[in-house]
């Protein structure tokens, strides 16, 4: 059935219900870094091979890019049509990997910053599984201060040429395209000399090192980009308008488990489906009596339910305009500090099987692991303090800090000793 | 609060807050510490004509909401009396209405309660409250006062504390254990056996009582619903409790925070704002996300329990939960960034913290809610 030649949602709602009980199998959701043993890279490629497999699956169904236009590849419907699909999807399996960064916030910077030609080129191929994308944004000197990227571009003729290095770039070694921020003018302030690249990660000129985390997990990565030849086409913005960019771009970062782009079923977690499930814990660990610990699942249920509600309501204000975009900082710093008192929770409630666990300990076992990479939820996406300055300066308008780097040309503005010499391995 | 109101909801909010700016300013709030009613009654009866006591109640019996969803309307109400610490008797006498309002097509005794009771709580000239809380460090669903049924007559034995308003009450409506199911009565404040006693208490203008039952013997018809089978409207009857009771006490976050925020852009020490210190900066964060959280989760509950939708019950405990523990958090935050002043009788800032602190205790303590939530997260065992 259809409303004004849109297919109505129900209507939408039973289609994706019948393909997704046909097609897809149950969710595990068993943590993929658990037991803290580094993982099988045989595995992970095939876990990756398969989310592709079903992203490409969804496409043929008419189920992927629900609010992209078809003009690109998408079904053209609504932000509701969107939320049937993730409501539906609630138990089983869909292709978590291939949201963030791929959909938001790449496919949404392209769809908001691209040329015709350059939507055509890559969003079709995004919705049908073929190009996974990932961000070149964070550098190993900059920290938080992603505007004082040193990785260069230097134009020569029609193409650019790309040199320096990136980091943070989660799953590189299995994505296709990256978004690449660059220094294009080193004569001007660092906010007025950065422009936009997109590019293939698989070429000559791009070394992808893996990175081990504290629970064994090897998704992040680090690239060295040496002599990376772009052409002028794949450029997205203007020259030098980099920033204008990539405000956008941390912006949909920040907002992402609201993103119309973003297929993600309720049950899955916020945090991508690492925020373990307390009360299972709780069960395991053999004390769902104990009045402590259900004081203690009790918050962590309390801090589930209000972070998603205090997400709508952003969502819904900055649709509105009733909110500033920076608002959206204030849902970013509410899920770090969340997520990180969980993983505290979690960790309390294991008890000892947090320390040390055997095959019978279900979800008790890891949360000492999780607990070791507590901090994670507080960093990674801008950290927590930068949501904290967002939301003073831009939202409540207090005094800016002190920034001396503003309005000096980016080649005089001191730097770490270190800056950029870093090579990890 | 709501983000989005409609003109006629935003009519009201904006009527009653000029209202209680004119009528009961925040300046004026701690000249009634010393009236023993906490509240004038013309200023009440003033009220009422703004639609202070009939959102709940249906328009045949007199009420009358302004979107047809008066639990969300009431929010708004409950919201600007939060922004304002403002006098008067608004959840009692509205739980009291609700409950009246329910339970009259059950049975013409039940109308006839209604017809004679409610006309005086919706036009402001009586008040009526809930006796429903029992002894403190209990939780919130343990009732002990008895109701018993003895021929034509029940019989009441018991006491609750602490009951808001029970001075200025003229009804109560009184939660009891019959046999193994609950049982609501509505009971004259003056019936014969009823020793109302009154307590101390952090809040300027709300009056705390200690109401005790001694063979209070009252008519059958005084029953709302049958003996032993108030459970269902009991639980109702709290959660509207908890959404306006958060829907209030983000009211009174928000105030106190505005408050502060506007101290640090005009406090200088060291020759700069304190808005300008990043230490403090990080905290106003910390505050905004919290507020706003806030507001999210006390309009997320009012929309469910307005609709009695099956997350009703815990989207009303995470509200209480996260409300109560982070508006005092927000409060205790805004003291000590005003310091000094912040802990004198003569800063305004203690009047919001004050509510906060009277709502955060009663219809449960966040710790309660939270066990509640435990409850709900493990449906096999509830303790």
């Amino acid at each position: 059935m259809t409303v004004d030649g849109i297919e109505d949602v129900e209507s939408f709602r039973r289609r994706a219900r019948n393909w997704i009980s046909t097609n897809l199998e149950p969710r595990s959701n068993r943590p993929q870094a658990r037991l803290g043993i580094v993982q099988n890279e045989d595995d992970d490629l095939a876990a990756i091979a398969r989310e592709r497999d079903i992203q490409r699956q969804l496409f043929e169904a008419g189920l992927a890019g629900v609010c992209v236009s078809p003009e690109y590849g998408g079904q053209g419907l609504t932000r509701a049509h969107q939320q049937a699909l993730n409501e539906e999807l609630c138990g089983y399996e869909y292709p978590s990997r291939i949201q963030v960064p791929t959909f938001s916030p790449c496919a949404s910077v392209l769809l908001e910053f691209g040329t015709d030609a350059q939507k055509r080129a890559h969003l079709p191929a995004i919705l049908r599984g073929e190009e996974l994308w990932m961000q070149l944004l964070s550098e190993p000197s900059g920290g938080s201060d992603v505007a004082a990227a040193l990785t260069t571009a230097v134009r020569d003729g029609d193409e650019w040429v790309l040199n320096g290095s990136k980091i943070w770039t989660t799953g590189a070694w299995w994505s296709d395209w990256g978004l690449c921020l660059a220094r294009t003018n080193w004569d001007v302030p660092k906010h007025r000399g950065l422009t936009v690249f997109i590019l293939p990660l698989h070429q000559p000129g791009i070394e992808i090192h893996r990175i081990e985390m504290l629970n064994g997990d090897k998704e992040f990565c680090q690239e060295f980009l040496t002599d990376v030849r772009v052409p002028d086409s794949d450029r997205i913005g203007e020259v030098d308008e980099g920033w204008t960019v990539g405000v956008r771009w941390m912006f949909h970062e920040r907002m992402l488990y609201n993103s119309p782009l973003v297929t993600r079923p309720p049950d899955s977690g916020q945090g991508g489906g690492v925020m373990r499930p307390v009360a299972q814990v709780a069960r395991d660990s053999g004390l769902s009596e104990d009045r402590l610990v259900r004081d203690l699942v009790g918050e962590a249920r309390m801090l589930e339910i209000v972070e998603s509600r205090l997400l709508e309501r952003i969502s819904a204000g900055i649709r509105s305009g009733t909110m500033s975009d920076q608002s959206s900082a204030i849902g970013r710093l509410f899920h770090g500090v969340a997520a990180a008192r969980t993983r505290t929770i979690s960790c309390e409630v294991a008890g000892s099987a947090g320390a040390a666990w055997t095959n019978d300990d279900g979800e008790a076992a890891g949360a000492g692991i999780e607990f070791v990479m507590r901090q994670a939820s507080c960093i990674g996406g801008g950290t927590t303090e930068m949501a904290r300055n967002v939301i003073s300066e831009r939202v409540l308008g207090m005094p800016r800090e002190r920034t001396p780097d503003r309005d000096t040309p980016f080649r005089d503005v001191p730097r770490s000793a270190s800056a950029g010499s870093r090579r990890d391995n | 609060m709501l983000l989005h109101l409609t003109d006629e909801q935003e009519f009201v909010r904006d009527t009653t807050s000029k209202f209680l700016g004119n009528e009961a300013p925040v300046s004026d709030v701690r000249k009634l510490r010393d009236n023993p009613d906490g509240f004038d009654r013309s200023y009440w009866r003033r009220g009422a004509e703004l639609g202070w006591t009939s959102f709940l109640v249906r328009p045949n019996a007199g009420g009358g909401s302004v979107s047809g969803r008066g639990l969300i309307d009431l929010t708004l109400i409950a919201h600007e009396f939060g922004r304002n610490a403002a006098p008067g008797p608004l959840l009692p006498t509205n739980l009291v209405a609700a409950a009246l309002g329910w339970s009259a097509t059950e049975s013409n005794a039940a109308e006839s309660n209604a017809t004679e009771i409610l006309p005086g709580l919706l036009d402001g000239t009586e008040i009526a409250t809930w006796c429903y809380e029992e002894h403190p460090g209990r939780r919130l669903a343990d009732i002990e006062l008895e109701v018993n049924v003895d021929g034509q007559e029940v019989v009441i034995n018991g006491s609750k504390r602490p009951v808001e308003a029970a001075g200025q009450a003229s009804h109560l409506l009184v939660t009891g254990r019959t046999g193994p199911g609950l049982t609501q009565v509505i009971v004259p404040a003056g019936a014969p056996g009823v020793t109302i006693t009154p307590m101390d208490s952090v809040d300027l203008t709300r009056r705390f009582y200690m109401v005790k039952f001694a063979n209070v013997r009252l008519p059958f018809k005084s029953v709302l619903g049958g003996p032993g089978e108030a459970g269902p409207q009991v639980e109702r009857l709290v959660r509207h409790a908890l959404v306006l009771q958060c829907a209030e006490s983000v009211g009174a976050m928000e105030r106190g925070f505005e408050m502060t925020v506007e101290w640090g852009f005009d406090r200088y020490s060291f020759g700069r704002p304190l808005a300008s210190y990043q230490a403090l900066k990080h905290r106003f964060a910390d505050m905004k996300s919290w507020l706003e959280a806030g507001h999210a989760i006390s309009d997320a509950a009012a929309d469910a329990v307005e609709s009695d939708s099956d997350d009703a019950a815990e989207l009303a405990s995470a509200a209480k939960a996260f409300v109560g523990h982070y508006g005092g958090e927000v409060l205790q935050d805004c003291v000590q960034i005003h310091g000094g002043i912040g802990v004198t009788f003569e800063h305004d800032l203690h009047l919001f913290l004050r509510r906060l602190t009277v709502n955060r205790m009663v219809y449960g303590t966040p710790a309660e809610h939270r066990q509640r939530l435990a409850d709900l997260a493990f449906p096999e065992g509830a303790l």
